[in-house]
């Protein structure tokens, strides 16, 4: 018996899901009274650090897994589950592990549940929550299977670190030929993404055009957020597709969701109305947005958003 | 090209969601073809026809009441559909159904949504592929097919990677794979004699269940902030919300 968690290592390094992922295995490890055993696939730097997280062992498979392949990567997992006979597996709900859960179920007859973001309770039987309806509501789910199969929601449970460096092994795994080829990747450098993100900066079509967006960037800066967009100003261009949330965008739960020009339509609001705090800035003091806000400004944004870019500027310099 | 397409139905986007227990309640509640399914999988899944030729099926498990939105379906331009005829609580059913179905019948792509909006699961693609052996291409925004080798550009965080396959496999589609397609009257016309062909369900059974269902916590209220104040406001986020 153990729980075993993919730790993704994006580019050979662990950032904040992994250690998410790690620390959430070793809390339903402890509610289950077994360890975490921490998987990495691919090139990697440091990964006895899981220990820090709660990973009693990593076992780290360095061959074969530099370009993602959805047989390789399942093969690989299933057999490691199967080895250390895991009976959860504990996945981010990011591309990869929402990629993997499926197959997960299959290949180990297990359950699976996705954007989990509670720790299991385990008092009778195995049951955890997730946000259903891109979070106008929350699900209780049950799983009836031996082995249980996860993706946890990002910002869900704080990862906090428990122990040091532990030691790190290889197994035995036979992968498949692989039958796709990555020929390559586009994505923006330095920039957290969207479902990761503890702050974002969100502007609708009160911008009135692409090219103020500039004062959106401008605040994004100083708080070192992510950027976001409501779902007509990605259709019609203004913005890149990534960048849209709500209920047919990104689901996202930051601390901080600040919104410009966005009403807070019910599409709108459900991809984000998990967000801790919520700031709103529109002129329209009728905006239904200001319903779900936390702070609202009621006014124009080209006035507020640079205002509110100096103010922390000015808190961070005497900070 | 032999295309298989995935879709089911989900409350429309501005339902207000209520339950009783562990029971979503439906009264009042009116229904839409998922729009990861409809918007982008199914159109995409037309316009690879139209290019190399063949036929797109469209297949739901689910119960009679869902024939609307395979009749939309199929006004959209899909050729015939199947529909198995259970009603699935969870998504090992709904691939285990498909896969019964797909297994001897040669698709060169099954197509899904990313996720349905209402569970919001995206596990359906992944069981399909791990299910039929193929590989699987999720969060497609961009695919290009020459007949032979796909290419399929697939959403990760913070962009996209590009990988081609040859051989067929399981896609599951996001924002930006096609352009959302409105069926025109002849479409319509068209569709109420198209084939829908009613299969019996196996034997399939559930692993998870949902035990109950709760709404988020209400927000304590908004506080105005002056505009002219927005020291209070990065006050406010660094003292009250903590948030900065
Ligand atoms: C099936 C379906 C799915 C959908 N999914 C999504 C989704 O996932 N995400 C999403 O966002 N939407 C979604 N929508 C669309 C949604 O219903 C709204 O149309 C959309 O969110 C509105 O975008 P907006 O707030 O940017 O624009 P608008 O509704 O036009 O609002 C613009 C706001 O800006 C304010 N404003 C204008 N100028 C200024 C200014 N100078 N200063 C301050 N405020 C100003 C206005 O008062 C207004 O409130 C969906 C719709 C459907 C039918």
């Amino acid at each position: 018996m153990s729980v075993l968690v993919l730790a993704e290592n994006p580019k050979g390094n662990f950032k904040k899901p992994a250690f998410e992922a790690v620390h959430y295995g070793h809390l339903t490890a402890k509610a289950l009274g077994t360890e975490c055993i921490a998987l990495v696939l691919g090139s990697a730097d440091n990964p006895a650090q899981l220990g820090e997280y709660g990973a009693s062992k990593v076992i780290h498979l360095t061959e074969g897994f530099d370009a993602y392949d959805s047989r390789r990567y399942l093969a690989a997992v299933t057999q490691v589950a199967q080895q250390i006979g895991a009976n959860v597996v504990v996945l981010n709900h990011s591309s990869t592990g929402k990629s993997l859960l499926g197959g997960l179920a299959v290949k180990l007859n297990a359950g699976a549940v996705s954007g989990v973001n509670s720790i299991p309770n385990t008092d009778s039987g195995f049951s955890v929550n997730k946000n259903v309806f891109a979070g106008k509501a929350i699900a209780e789910v049950s799983i009836n299977t031996d082995v249980k199969v996860l993706t946890l929601m990002g910002n869900s449970i704080p990862p906090e670190q428990v122990g040091s460096a532990v030691e790190v092994e290889s197994l035995q795994i036979e992968l498949p030929e692989a039958k796709t080829t990555v020929t390559g990747q586009n994505t923006v450098a330095g920039v957290v993404p969207l479902p990761e993100a503890e702050l974002v900066v969100s502007a609708g079509r009160g911008m009135k055009g692409p090219e103020n967006w500039g004062i959106i960037e401008d605040l994004a800066n100083v708080l070192g957020a992510t950027t976001a967009c409501s779902r007509p100003v990605a259709d019609t261009g203004w913005r890149p597709h990534h960048e849209h949330v709500g209920q047919t965008g990104v689901a996202i739960r930051p601390n901080l969701y600040i919104a410009a020009g966005i009403s807070g339509a019910i599409q709108h609001l459900a991809g984000v109305n998990s967000s801790k705090t919520i700031v709103v800035i529109n002129k329209d003091p009728e905006a239904p947005f200001f319903k779900a806000a936390d702070y609202g400004v009621c006014a124009d944004l080209f006035d507020v958003v640079p205002a509110l870019t100096e103010a922390i500027k000015s808190f961070k310099a005497s900070n | 090209m032999n295309l298989l397409v995935c879709v089911t139905k989900t409350p429309e986007t501005t339902s207000k969601i209520s339950f009783t227990g562990n029971s979503f309640n439906t009264e009042g509640i009116s229904y839409i073809m998922n729009p990861y399914d409809e918007w982008y999988a199914l159109v995409r899944a037309l316009e690879l026809k139209e290019q190399h030729s063949g036929t797109v099926t469209v297949i739901n498990v689910g119960p009679a009441e869902n024939d609307v939105v395979i009749r939309k379906a199929l006004a959209i331009g899909a050729d015939d559909a199947v529909r198995v005829d259970t009603t699935p609580t969870s998504a090992k059913e709904v691939a285990h159904h498909v896969f019964n179905y797909a297994k001897d019948k040669a698709y060169d792509i099954v197509f899904c949504g990313k996720e349905t909006i209402d569970y919001n699961g995206a596990e359906v693609g992944g069981m399909l592929a791990a299910l039929m052996d193929v590989p699987y291409l999720s969060f497609a925004s961009k695919l290009d097919h020459d007949g032979t080798v796909a290419t399929v550009e697939r959403d990760i965080e913070g962009g996209v990677e590009v990988a081609t396959v040859n051989g067929p496999f399981v896609l599951s589609a996001s924002k930006g794979l096609a352009e959302q397609r409105i069926p025109n009257m002849r479409g319509i016309m068209m569709a109420k004699r198209k084939p829908l062909e009613v299969v019996a369900a196996q034997d399939v059974s559930a692993d998870v269940a949902t035990t109950g269902y709760s709404l988020p916590a209400a927000k304590a209220g908004v506080k105005m902030i002056d505009a002219e104040n927005m020291t209070e406001l990065v006050r406010l986020l660094h003292e009250e919300a903590k948030v900065i």
